[in-house]
């Protein structure tokens, strides 16, 4: 109990990030309409991609004798960076089909 | 001062990661959303390689940093820039399991540092924790998004045996009882414990994704979307490191909502999903069972005549569509029917194709008017006064059994009533039944013509006939 208790008060500031965010999260995106949810999923994705921040720090502490890190943190980098770069330009990608249409809407809703 | 300034880039990265969270989530500012995010990704990148400090020790081995970045960047942008709008599903799901490898991993490695740098049996408790909670998160995502990859494009199966979740229920005890024993009485059998849990974890990724159809692979990859969320939550606490923390429970967060979103727009639940009742044979049974009757095919000149003389033509596409990259025809068609005095729009269900909103961002690749594209409710109420219905490639979301069958696995999901139209045309490639596996009533209906072929083809004889007519 009181090894629990001493753990909650040494990290408070990190679980308050993490409450506030799960509620954060959910309130963003709440509203969204079912047309837009892959591209939604699709630039979630690219922001987890956050996770090559790790990667890069893995690999930027690795001696140069541990193999094993070097190795595991290049192919970390890499893949990463696939994640972050492939996921943001895929959902560009998907968004810019959603741009061409848009200007055709646009008159008749603001002539309502 | 420069770890202030590294302080300021993380915190531009969450704020921008928010802000464009919002932002995807409304069509007008969509766009700049997934920019501004990138951007702030950009920044928090960069700050992280050039002003990261641990110990007063500055981060080395740039030549791999910027070759590892370097590498995923030209591969990322070529095979994003490249992939064709029918793959757009397989190419998120791929990505995803990309971002699960890179908290697995980072996991392994840190792992190592650890068992080097402590006693075996005085391992931080706390420190192994983390790590082991990125690990098998991030390697279930990577093996679960893998198959889901496979499966999407076809190199995978829907495989499954009895006792399947029997068994991965047994197999994530054992990963949760090793993890437990790990953390609790470490030894020097730490090491080889851990790349059990490793083995296990990939192989329970595998073993929960597999049973389940495809039909229902957008949900499981907005899952995974989250899983990874989380793992990249755990190298934020492990590093300490803001950015990583907020933009992975954030992703966390919301990809769990948008998986019960899309849950939702197809009116099953979760466990429902999971549980898998699409993907064994099982249920098939009770469909086959009873007598289809026959059903009547239709010339394409026949389809022709009827189409250009009807007041209202819906179209109604679906994955075959997609597969078939007859977008542009199908627009064609349209603006053919269109000059003839015929008024065509398009009838949109939310899960038609294999991601919610890929009709509509495949109909806009060909510059189909926003304004022709119809939802599912809106259509609805069109269809009693509509002429001809033709179906491009759509088998389940205009399914009758939906609302009329309570044994069929898609019971209770909301479709396209195209059966209250006068006539309905239905572009297949062959009688086989569609993605969920089940019969369809609507193509035996006498009001149900079958035009069989390739949708592309089709359309383009189709429109070739209208011209001659």
């Amino acid at each position: 109990m009181e090894n629990i208790l001493s753990w909650i008060t040494a990290n408070q500031q990190i679980i308050y990030i993490v409450i506030l965010m799960i509620f954060v999260g959910i309130e963003v995106i709440g509203r969204v309409p079912s047309v837009l949810h892959t591209p939604l999923m699709s630039g979630a994705n690219a922001i987890h991609g956050v996770v090559i921040i790790g990667a890069i720090i893995v690999m930027g502490k690795a001696e140069s004798d541990n193999y094993l890190a070097l190795v595991l943190g290049f192919i970390a980098v890499i893949v990463g960076t696939l994640n972050v770069v492939g996921g943001f330009v895929v959902t560009d990608r998907m968004l810019e089909m959603f741009k061409k249409k848009r200007p055709p809407q646009t008159p008749p809703k603001e002539g309502l | 001062m420069e770890l202030n300034v590294l302080t300021l880039c993380y915190l531009i990265g969450s704020v921008t990661f928010i802000l464009g969270l919002k932002m995807l989530s409304n069509p007008a500012t969509a766009r700049k959303g997934n920019l501004i995010a990138a951007g702030g990704m950009i920044i928090a990148i960069l700050g992280t390689i050039f002003l990261y400090e641990e110990g007063g020790q500055k981060l080395g081995n740039y030549a791999w940093i910027f070759g590892g970045i370097a590498i995923g960047t030209v591969i990322g942008f070529l095979s994003a820039k490249k992939v064709k709008m029918t793959a757009m599903p397989e190419m998120v799901s791929m990505f995803n399991g990309m971002g699960g490898a890179c908290a697995m991993l980072i996991s392994i490695v840190e792992f190592n540092h650890l068992v080097h740098a402590y006693p075996a049996s005085e391992l931080p408790a706390g420190i192994v924790i983390i790590i082991l909670l990125g690990l098998i998160i991030g390697s279930v995502s990577f093996a679960g998004s893998m198959v889901a990859w496979g499966k999407l494009n076809g190199k995978v199966k829907d495989f499954s045996f009895t006792g399947q979740h029997i068994f991965n229920i047994i197999l994530l005890l054992v990963i949760v009882g090793l993890a437990v024993y790990l953390i609790g009485w470490p030894s020097n059998n730490a090491t080889i414990i851990f790349y059990a849990i490793l083995a296990l974890s990939l192989l329970y990724g595998v073993f929960f994704v597999f049973p389940i159809g495809g039909a229902d692979m957008p949900v499981v990859i907005s899952l995974l979307n989250s899983f990874t969320g989380v793992a990249a939550a755990c190298g934020g606490f492990l590093y300490d490191n803001k950015v990583m923390l907020t933009g992975g429970i954030l992703v966390g967060a919301a990809g769990t909502l948008l998986t019960m979103l899309m849950c939702k727009a197809m009116n099953r639940s979760l466990t429902n999903v999971l549980i898998g009742s699409f993907g064994g044979g099982s249920k098939a049974g009770p469909a086959g069972d009873k007598e289809q009757g026959s059903y009547k095919e239709i010339s394409l000149s026949d389809t022709a005549v009827v189409m250009s003389y009807a007041s209202k033509v819906y179209i109604v596409p679906g994955y075959g569509l997609a597969v078939a990259q007859a977008q542009h025809a199908c627009h064609e068609l349209e603006k053919l029917l269109e000059a003839k005095g015929v008024d065509v729009k398009y009838a949109i269900h939310p899960v038609a194709g294999r991601m919610p909103g890929h009709m509509n961002v495949l109909l806009a690749e060909a510059d189909v008017p926003y304004e022709k594209l119809l939802e599912m409710e809106q259509a609805n109420d069109e269809f009693p006064s509509t002429d001809v219905v033709l179906i491009l490639g759509a088998n389940d979301v205009v399914n009758p059994a939906a609302k009329a069958d309570p044994s069929s696995p898609i019971y209770g999901m909301p479709i396209l009533d195209v059966e209250l139209a006068k006539n309905v045309i239905v572009n297949k490639r062959s009688m086989k039944p569609g993605y969920a596996g089940i019969e369809n009533d609507l193509f035996f209906q006498p009001k149900t013509s079958m035009l069989f072929g390739d949708a592309k083809k089709v359309l383009q004889d189709l429109i070739a006939e209208i011209k001659n007519l």
